[in-house]
């Protein structure tokens, strides 16, 4: 105990001496006067004190076993009885579901341009989850994909009036082909050049869309996009509340398709690349299939959400598709749980949310984005729900049985 | 007799370095070959070259998958060859960590299996058979090297000489022919060694499974191989019975090093 106080007492003077000149001398350069603020030396100090002292308190508190106990104590607790108790999960996701669904009706329009915005992101980070949640590839250009499918419809809707309904699969299937694009040239790559790679190959398509002016109106983007037509007429307000209501279900249906490939032949696969490339080749997994089918799988999703992003704003241009896009959409892997779709789910709602609702400290977004990105590593670094692996059904079947099974099968 | 595996003149090299020299080896049937030598002498390049993990600077690599079917393996990827039916452990361990006992050796079932990614979408009935079936299978495998009471853990939390015979029904999962392991003693207690050979034993005579293996531990190695290959500076120089083997003079040289008043 003693000697925490004494390495807290060390930061702080040492925080003192590092402030010292920035804060508490400030020179008035007009009246060449030097005005010493003694004061705000006392705060660093305290301030400095505290928050180290705290911070080598969670460090310990992490590093006892009690702490570890509790931790899979609660984890088994809420396991247990939300995620596998049905009794307990059902009603909770129904109740969910209902609340989604009256979201319009309760309130205004406003919210709902938010929650459909949160809901896309959901989209983006399940589709993200699958390449460096499941497979691991670190993809830093995953906005690319998002811009793909923006454009596809916006330039299909502007120059050849196509609806949204028909450019929607085609912005999916371009979404997936720009996915296999990149896929080829990185199949050799792993880790930091990865991600190099991948954040090239956002730019550039980020580039190619400020700077090739005759086909994708340059800087100055594309107006007046066409909102999906439902089928009826409907008003402004009507037309937003069915977006909403069509992105919702689409969430859903991802949440769906990402649930059964990651329990599939081909989702533990993703998951064994993720773990041991070398291993999982000699294993029999073919790397060039699997690496290209995670990339593809994963971009669709931003394709999809691209064209809905177009027709929802009905106005695009290239400063949507920037770095810090793919930067938030990895930030919703990373802090929901890499592999995890609840995670995901909860990471894309925290972080889209909230700096929406708390407007006041829109100053200091970055920062405290930065600091929880930092506390979040430091503290828990698998996410705030951990991905679960799945336990399967099985009986004991030798490879005689097996044959026969087999046999009588397929006649 | 024919071979399941013909190996002509394998040499490969790294720059300047030959790591593997001019190496004739076969497999036949239902045999049991260990591969030795001093530390760098080879032995894993040659297993890399084998199983496709590097692609051999000049030689032939035959398999015969199934009766007279001979298949040149030089430059096939590691999983064609796996598909060949050639299946390989490593010298350091190289299991899924997160991932399950069980979904691991799932992951040797890959290439004995189909789905595609729209078929494990629609989750058809075919899938779900197979799917189980898969898992099935791979407890199967789990409960022929005891490793079933763990077959839901997560593969890190395993004990180490777990881990090792985790590798082995990784690698029976592919439903291999030869299976070439890569010091599969390495770090384990005499009993652990001794449940090892028991296991190698009973892949052989009860699964029909030719094994070549890379080891250390020569009290093993003396114990279950009918034959030996010692390899030096990247050279075959004996090949025989234990027997021959021990006595083999270059052998003794290659081990030992040559007695300097001789």
């Amino acid at each position: 105990m003693f000697s925490e106080i004494k390495k807290s007492l060390l930061v702080s003077v040492w925080f003192m001496f590092l402030t010292f000149p920035i804060m508490v001398v400030k020179v008035n350069t007009i009246e060449n006067t030097i005005i010493w603020r003694w004061e705000n030396l006392v705060l660093v100090g305290f301030g400095s004190f505290f928050l180290s002292f705290l911070w080598r308190f969670m460090h310990n508190k992490k590093a006892t076993k009690r702490r570890q106990d509790y931790k899979d104590a609660l984890s088994k607790i809420f396991y247990d009885n939300l995620i596998e108790n049905k009794k307990v999960f059902v009603p909770i996701i129904i109740a969910l579901i209902i609340f989604i669904l009256l979201f319009p009706k309760l309130f205004s329009t406003y919210q709902v341009t938010i929650m459909t915005t949160a809901l896309i992101y959901i989209v983006l980070g399940l589709g993200l989850n699958v390449v460096v949640g499941f497979a691991g590839l670190l993809d830093l250009g995953y906005v690319a994909f998002y811009a793909v499918g923006a454009y596809t419809y916006a330039l299909l809707n502007f120059n050849y009036d196509i609806s949204f309904w028909v450019a929607l699969p085609l912005a999916g299937a371009l979404g997936a082909l720009a996915g296999i694009l990149l896929g080829f040239p990185v199949l050799r790559l792993r880790g930091d050049y990865l991600a190099i790679v991948t954040l090239g190959f956002g730019e550039i398509i980020r580039l190619v869309l400020e700077n090739w002016g005759e086909v994708t109106h340059g800087p100055s983007g594309i107006a007046g996009i066409e909102r999906p037509n439902f089928g009826f007429d409907l008003s402004i307000v009507g037309s937003i509340n069915a977006i909403y209501y069509f992105v919702f279900l689409f969430v859903l249906v991802t949440i769906f398709f990402t649930n059964r490939l990651q329990n599939s032949r081909i989702g533990r696969a993703w998951v064994a690349l993720r773990e041991d490339e070398i291993a999982c080749q000699a294993m029999g997994v073919d790397k060039t299939k699997t690496k290209l089918s995670a990339f593809a799988f994963g971009a669709t999703w931003a394709g999809f959400m691209g064209a809905v992003f177009a027709a929802k704003t009905t106005f695009i241009n290239p400063a949507s598709f920037t770095f810090l896009e793919s930067a938030i959409i990895l930030s919703i892997v990373v802090l929901g749980g890499m592999g995890s779709i609840p995670g995901v789910i909860l990471g894309a709602l925290i972080l889209i949310l909230l700096p929406e609702y708390l407007r006041a400290f829109s100053e200091y977004r970055m920062l405290i984005f930065g600091g929880a990105m930092v506390l979040m590593m430091v503290f828990r670094p698998q996410g705030l729900i951990k991905s679960k692996r799945r336990r399967y059904n099985f009986e004991s079947m030798s490879k005689k049985q097996l044959k026969e099974r087999q046999n009588a099968a397929s006649s | 007799m024919q071979p399941l595996l013909e190996i002509n003149g394998l040499t490969m090299d790294f720059g300047g370095l030959r790591a593997v020299d001019n190496i004739d080896f076969n497999i036949y049937s239902k045999e049991i070959v260990a591969l030795i030598g001093p530390n760098g002498a080879g032995k894993t390049t040659f297993f890399n070259c084998v199983t496709g993990m590097y692609k051999p600077t000049s030689g032939d690599i035959y398999v015969y998958a199934d009766g007279d079917n001979r298949k040149r393996v030089n430059g096939l990827k590691p999983n064609k060859v796996t598909e060949l039916g050639l299946a390989r452990t490593f010298q350091n361990i190289r299991l899924f960590k997160g991932m399950t006992v069980l979904e691991n050796v799932m992951i040797g079932r890959h290439c004995r299996t189909h789905a595609n990614i729209f078929a494990a979408l629609m989750r058809t009935k075919r899938i779900v058979r197979e799917e189980y079936e898969s898992a099935s299978y791979s407890y199967h495998i789990l409960e022929r090297v005891g490793l079933h009471a763990f077959a839901n853990e997560i593969a890190e939390n395993l004990p180490y000489g777990a881990q090792r015979k985790l590798e082995i029904a990784r690698a029976l999962a592919t439903e291999p022919n030869i299976l070439l392991l890569d010091e599969p003693a390495a770090g384990l207690n005499p009993q652990e060694t001794e449940n090892l050979i028991d296991i190698i034993k009973m892949l052989r005579d009860e699964e029909n499974i030719s094994v070549l293996l890379i080891e250390h531990d020569m009290g093993m190695v003396m114990k279950i191989s009918e034959r030996i290959t010692v390899m030096d500076y990247g050279k075959k120089i004996a090949e025989g019975t234990p027997d021959e083997i021990k006595e083999n003079p270059d052998v003794i040289k290659a081990y030992l090093g040559e007695d300097v008043d001789a």
